[in-house]
This record gives structure tokens, sequence and C-alpha cells, in this order.
């Protein structure tokens, strides 16, 4: 990714590199009590002098750490006993990630004060340091891979990292969530990146994956519950509530897509119909004023039909389309998204049944009520409020727990034996009896079928359902989820579903750009990480065939860390 | 055609054929790949098809194994038609092994065996996803049923790990475990010792007779005439698609016929096939 420099030059300047980089990493954090804009409108505020505002404040903590990790790559090297720790691989990627960060905090100030001229000499302290601490960082060599994972560690410690993590995560979300300023929002997130490669390449990361996939019940469910206690936080406002609801619906709906595209490795550019069809199948039996049909089922049948009716769509259009492969059915997918959207525009009784009102969509699906709790009205639990947004974030928080339920049980089963046995060998598949068609027919009618229940949920969370919010493009957003995150994963999907959903929420000057943006976003990582942001074993070997090293190492972990203890695949069941 | 009793456990062929093809022929376009193949196999017989280079031999495989339909005549295993589905054909009984190893590269071995026993199991998606009592029981005995047969091809250490970083000859082992997991009565190998040193061509050979003494038919493709006439109960050499001769290994090993498909005419091919009969000059691919 970086040019290297040859390892001679390197073996002669490593020390004193060293020392610089520690240097540097002091000057960084030194540079957070500096005042690094004029105007308080940038970031959260820095123009204090000896006053670090939470931006700084993590700068801060950033700079130490480099130091930190120079200092113990000094003292021990070859890290604690068997146990090796990657200090330098830490430190390297500390400094690209100092140098981004920067980057994008002076380009931040920059852009909302207007002009490079609003930066205070203590930015430009922070950048120069960090661009020399980069470079010097580039002189170091790597030590060989850190093995924290095999430390062993004592089943209490397991449950405090869990819990610290969850905390930590809860309060990422939070705090993202909260921020108002763009700047303040990409510089937080890159914050979040690199803090993870450092762990990542540390080995802390393969410590802590290794220490939680113990307990890793423990993990799901306190990972659960602090999704749970989000909306708490929010002291009953519907903005970032609303927000996070949408999060979820397309979280769910890109997890359903997981299955189509990840497991089965089905390419399908028309996933949004089932969401739509889902979404319509809902709203015509709300038995709202606005409703087309006069039945209407209580809410949980209804999310059975409008579900077996997206499955049932995704048979038909699967079956006679299946025989086909690769690009002639990502056409035929794209061509069927089509045919979905303009059905519902021309459902308006001019011609046939009017089923959609056009155009114009179902304006009203009315509020849920399930068992006496109206999810429209604002409800106090525990002297907390919980506003309209909230009720619905915790039913669809619920729906996305049994979509990953299926989706992971499904994948580790003979059914999902089949599945990645077709991805890998179709013919081969075939020859050893495994039933190719019907098992691709079934993941695109339980892909469908799990879309459309969460389209049935959107309905009422939008509370009207429009043509125009069911198009190719919401599909492509869908496919680049699953995608950037990394196919065949959740953890990955939820990520990839949370970064796309949230960006343009969060940063309008993004929104404006957003295809644009996600575009290069894709393209850079089809350059540098193919296999998305936590990349499944699996599909890491099929990204990179050549590489036997990886194989070697997914093998080695395979059998000396029973199930799941590597890295990223404990992280993704 | 005369039959004599061979050395191995004599399978005998009288009685009803596992296997019969009558008058199989594959046409593509003008090309008759294979013309009119009469064919039967007998229960616990080791059958080999030699023949040069673009003989057929593959092609007839396929023919075997419902991967192609063939343009006319037809082929009855176990009293029924073959039908031209290759899911079908398995679950009557026929498991191959391909000429160049189509294994699921990054699955494990383990797993790779487990996707052989796919067509034997029936676990649907509601028992899988609640994780029902059929569910449990039918993953332990596939998981168990697996292991098995690890073991029975000479490879219970690796049953974790990823099945593109094992060696080539545990590869092929690997995928004769994939095939014998969908519990066939007919093991249909194309070329099990390409690529193998003697060593390993050794252990293929004591592999496949033991396969055949735990019940099945096997039909083996190979250009390596020590391993096909040390191993088979009968051979079939096919030329141009063709059946020239049927015979136990001396008849076919004698036959001038043979000998000069292969390598021509003369007491200088007599010698070469004779004395080297491994370095036969189509080691290679087949057609």
């Amino acid at each position: 990714m970086i040019p290297g420099i040859p390892i001679e030059v390197r073996r002669r300047f490593e020390t004193p590199a060293r020392i610089v980089a520690l240097v540097c990493g002091v000057i960084i954090a030194a540079s957070a009590y500096l005042p690094w804009a004029y105007g308080s409108d940038a970031l959260d505020d820095v123009t204090y002098l000896g006053g670090p505002s939470f931006i700084q404040f993590i700068a801060l903590g950033m700079g130490l750490v480099l130091a930190g990790l120079c200092v113990c790559s000094m003292r021990w090297p070859r890290g604690f006993g068997r146990i090796r720790i990657g200090w330098i691989r830490g430190a390297r990627s500390l400094g690209v990630g100092l140098l981004v960060a920067f980057a994008v905090i002076l380009a931040a100030i920059s852009v909302e004060l207007g002009g490079t001229i609003n930066i205070v000499y203590g930015g430009w302290i922070g950048f120069a340091a960090a661009l020399i601490a980069f470079v010097a960082t580039r002189f170091l060599i790597p030590e060989g891979r850190p093995n924290l994972n095999r430390l062993g560690t004592p089943g209490w410690l397991s449950i405090l990292a869990i819990a610290g993590v969850m905390l930590v995560m809860l309060f990422v979300a939070y705090y993202a969530l909260d921020q108002s300023n763009p700047g303040t929002f990409v510089t937080f997130l890159v914050y979040v990146g690199v803090g993870v490669a450092v762990l990542l390449r540390t080995g802390a990361l393969g410590w802590l994956t290794a220490a939680t996939s113990v307990h890793r019940r423990v993990m799901l469910l306190a990972a659960f519950v602090v999704a749970f206690l989000f909306p708490f936080t929010q002291g009953g406002s519907d903005a970032n509530m609303s927000i996070a609801a949408q999060v979820l619906i397309f979280a769910a709906t890109a997890m359903g897509l997981n299955i189509v595209v990840g497991l089965a490795g089905l390419l399908d550019l028309g996933y949004i119909a089932f969401l739509g069809s889902g979404a319509f199948v809902a709203a015509m039996l709300s038995g709202t004023a606005m409703a087309t049909l006069d039945i209407h089922p209580p809410f949980p049948v209804t999310m059975l039909i409008s579900g077996c009716v997206a499955a049932t769509l995704g048979l038909v259009i699967g079956s006679p389309t299946l025989r086909v492969s690769g690009d002639y059915l990502a056409i035929i997918t794209l061509a069927f998204g089509e045919i979905f959207r303009l059905s519902m525009n021309n459902l308006d009784g001019t011609d046939g049944p009017d089923l959609t009102h056009g155009s114009r969509g179902i304006s009203d699906t009315g509020e849920l009520s399930l068992f006496g709790f109206n999810f429209g009205q604002t409800h106090t639990v525990a002297g907390l409020e919980i506003g309209r947004f909230a009720n619905y974030y915790f039913l669809l928080l619920l729906w996305l727990v049994v979509v990953i339920l299926i989706f992971t049980r499904l994948n580790n089963s003979r059914i999902g034996r089949g599945w990645i046995a077709i991805r890998e060998d179709e013919k081969a598949a075939e020859a050893m009896g495994v039933n190719v068609f019907g098992l691709k027919l079934f993941a695109f009618a339980s892909g469908a079928f799990l879309a459309g229940v969460a389209g049935a949920i959107k309905a009422h969370v939008d509370i009207s359902v429009t043509p125009d919010s069911y198009v190719f493009l919401q599909s492509s957003f869908l496919l680049a989820a699953v995608v950037l995150g990394g196919m065949g994963t959740v953890l990955g999907v939820l990520i990839g579903a949370t970064l796309l959903q949230l960006m343009p929420e969060k940063l309008r000057f993004v929104n404006e750009y957003r295809l644009m943006f996600f575009g290069l976003l894709l393209v850079i990582m089809m350059r540098f990480r193919p296999e998305g942001i936590i990349a499944s074993e699996r599909r890491q070997l099929e990204f990179h065939d050549e590489d036997e090293e990886l194989a070697e190492r997914l093998d080695e972990g395979n059998v000396d860390a029973s199930r799941g203890a590597v890295a990223v695949e404990g992280a993704a069941r | 055609m005369t039959e004599t009793v061979t050395a191995a456990a004599d399978p005998g062929t009288d009685g009803a054929p596992l296997l019969s093809a009558r008058q199989v022929t594959m046409r593509f376009g003008g090309l008759v790949a294979v013309d009119k193949v009469d064919f039967d196999v007998y229960p616990r017989e080791i059958m080999g098809l030699i023949g040069p280079n673009g003989a057929g031999k593959t092609t007839f495989f396929n023919c075997l194994t419902g991967l192609y339909k063939p343009t006319s005549g037809r082929v009855v295993f176990d009293g029924a038609v073959l039908p031209p589905k290759p899911g079908k054909v398995v679950r009557a009984g026929v498991a191959r092994t391909f000429q160049n190893i189509r294994l699921f590269a990054n699955m494990t071995a383990l797993e790779n065996v487990m996707v052989g026993r796919y067509c034997r199991t029936s676990s649907g998606p509601m028992t899988s996803i609640i994780r029902g009592p059929k569910f449990r029981r039918e993953e332990a005995a596939t998981r168990e049923r697996a292991a098995e047969l690890l073991d029975f091809v000479g490879l219970p250490d690796v049953s974790e790990n990823l099945a593109r970083n094992l060696p080539y000859g545990d590869q092929r082992r690997l995928e004769i475990a994939r095939a014998l997991a969908t519990d066939p009565k007919l093991l249909l190998l194309d070329e099990p010792t390409a690529g193998m040193n003697p060593q390993e061509t050794r252990q293929a050979e004591e592999l496949i007779f033991k396969i055949r003494d735990s019940g099945l038919a096997v039909i083996t493709i190979e250009h390596d005439m020590r391993f096909i006439f040390n191993l088979c109960d009968r051979v079939l050499c096919l030329v141009q698609g063709r059946p020239l001769v049927l015979g136990t290994p001396e008849e076919v090993q004698s036959d001038p016929r043979v000998i000069e498909a292969y390598i021509g005419t003369g007491a200088e091919a007599q010698r070469t096939l004779d004395s080297d009969p491994d370095s036969d000059p189509e080691g290679g691919a087949d057609a």
C-alpha cells in the first residue's frame, strides 16, 4: 500500500527512527494542550490553550500510545516469554493513522472556518509531528506475527474484557450519533478506525477475540443488552432514534441479502424489491383510511404475509432465472427491481386494481399496536422517556436478532455447507449430490422472506410507503453494505450497513455527494481489501488466492486454537 | 468374451451386473466421442478403462455419471435406467472423482467429506434454524461418518486443514473420501494416480482394494499400465471412442491391437510396453 523502504536502509536507521517516533508521539500529546484553530465553530472547540477538547484528548492518548509502543519495542523486543506482541506493527499503523487523523482535522478546520488561515500553531505542530512520526515509523522493521491469542486468560478477566468492549461500543455509538458537527464526526470515525487497527496489529484484538470466544454466549448477550440499552441514553429524543431505526432496517435487510450474496454467491441487484413488496403488503393490510385492502389482520400475521409474498416473488423470479449464473443473473435481478418499481407506480387503478395509489403511494400506514402497547406514543420506563422511534427500535432490534440467528444457524448447517460448496465449485457440488438448484432457490426465497418482514416493519416506521423509496439505488447501497462490510459475515455486514446508513445522515456534505463518495470508498476497498472490513476466512482466501501464507496461517489457527479463535472469524460469528 | 479367474477375490461375472451400458454413444456435433460402447460392471469388481488420449474415456465417464446425456444407448444401474442428472445419479449410488482434482478448496477436509453426506441427509431449514433433535442427530452422525471416512482413506489427522493446503496425494485421497461419503455402490475414479510418485501409487492401489473389499464396485481410468494390470479384474480398452478389447489384464496386455493403439507397431513398441509402462507418451491430460 505504501512503498516500502529497502531493508538495509531500515536496519541502519532503525534506532534513530525509533527515537524520532517516540519524540513525535510526545509532541503530538503535548500539542493537545495548544490551540488548533482560531474559531470555536470547528470540531468540538479546539481553541483553548491548556484545555484540550475531547477530540484533542484522544490525540493526546494516541500520541502517548505511540511513544509507549516505541519504548516497549526497545524494552521488550521479543515480548514476554513465548508471547510475542506486535509493538512495531502497532506503531506503524498508528503512524499512518495519526497522519490521516491530523490531515482530516486540519481539513475540517479549514473547511468549517474557511481556509487554512484558521489553523493555529498547535494544529500545525501536531500535523508536523504526525508527518515525521509517520516517516519515522516507516523505517521500523516489524516483528513476527503477534500471538497474544495463545495467552491463557482467566474467566473473570474475559468477562471483564467483554464488559469493557461493550461499554466502549455503547459510548462510541452514543458519541458518534450525538455529533452534529461533521468534522468531529469524521475525526471520531477515523479515531475509531485507527484504534481498531492498532489493536489488531499489536495482537491485542487477537487476544480479545480468543478471550471472548470462550464466553461467546455472554458476549452475544452483552452486545444485545448494550443495543437494548441504547435508547435510554437518548433522553426521549427522537432525532437520533429515527436514524438508529433506519440503521436497523437497513442492517436487517442487508443481512438477508448476505444470505443470497455472501453465502450462496448469487449476485442480486434488485433486492430492494423484496423489502418494498413487504412494505407495500403491510401498508395495504394496515387498515387505515389509505389502505387499499379491506383486510386487516393483526400485525404478526401481516408480517408473516409480507414475508411470504416477498418469498413467493423470490421463487417466481428465481425459478426461471437461477439456471443462468453470474452476470446474467445480475442483469435479470436488476430488471426485476425495475419491474417492481414500475408496477408499484402503475397499480393506481387506471389499468388494473388500485393497490398502491400509484406514485403517491400509501401515505398513512398507522401506528403499530401490539398487545395494547402503542408504538406511536411516548412511554416512560423507570423515569426515562421512550419515544416513538425508540419503540420501533426495540421491535427492529428483536427482528434483527432473529435474522442473525437464522443467518448463522443456516450457515452452520448442512444447507450452509451446500451453499459454500456451490460457491466453491458448482459442478463438483452437483456431482456430490448437492441439490444445487434447490439450494439456490432456497437462498433466494429465504433472503426475500427476511427482507419482506423487515419491509412490513419499515412501512410502519416510515408511516408512508411510496414506490420511489424502493429504487435501484437502494439495492446498490444494500449490496455495497454487504460487500464493504464483508460478504458472509455477521459483524461485517452490521458494520457496513451502519456506516452506509449513518454517514449520509450525519454528514450533510456527504449526502450531496454520497454516490461519488461511496463509489470512491468501494473502489478503494476493492483495491486494498477486497474481502471487506471484516473478512470471513473463506472469502479472504478466495480473494487472495495465491496467498499461501494466509492459507497456512488460517490452517494453523484452525488446528491450535479450536474453533473460531482466529481473530476476525471469531468476531464475525 | 471369455472370462478367466483373476488372482484377487473373484467377483465373478455371473449374476446381475451392477451397471450395464448398452450401445452408449455420445456425439458432439460431427465428432463421435463415444461410439456404441457395451459395458458391464458386476458387484465387487474393479474395472479398468484404458486408451490413448482422446479415446473418450472421460466422456464415457461423464455419460455414466449424468454429466452428459448419451446421444443414444442407455445405462442401467441396479435395475433402473440412470437419469441424466448428476444429483440423481449420486443418490442412485454412483460416485466419482475428477481427473483434475475438484475439491472445495477453501473448506476443511472434514467439511469436504461432510458435503458428500448431503444427499444422504435431509435436515430442512426449519430444524436447522431451531436446532431440533433431527438436526442434532444428523449433524452428529454426519460428522462421525466423515471422520470415519477420513480415517478409512488414511487422513485421520488433517480433518481441520483446508483442502487446498493438503499435499497432492492427500487431496486425491480426500476426493475419494468425499465420494465415499455419498454411500455409493459404484465408485468411478478418473485417473486416481495421475501425478503421484510410485509409493503414493502403491498406497492408492491398497486403498482401492480396501474399497472393493468393503463391498463396492470400482471403475478406474488410468494411464499407468502397471497400476491397471495389478489392480483390475477386467480392463476395457477404448480407442477413438470405440471399444477395442475387453478382458482380463493378461488378455488386454498381450493383445497386439492394444499395443498398436498405444505405441504403434513393431518390436520396438512391444519392448517399450513390456519394460517400462510408466513412461508411456500419453501420460498427460485426457480428452
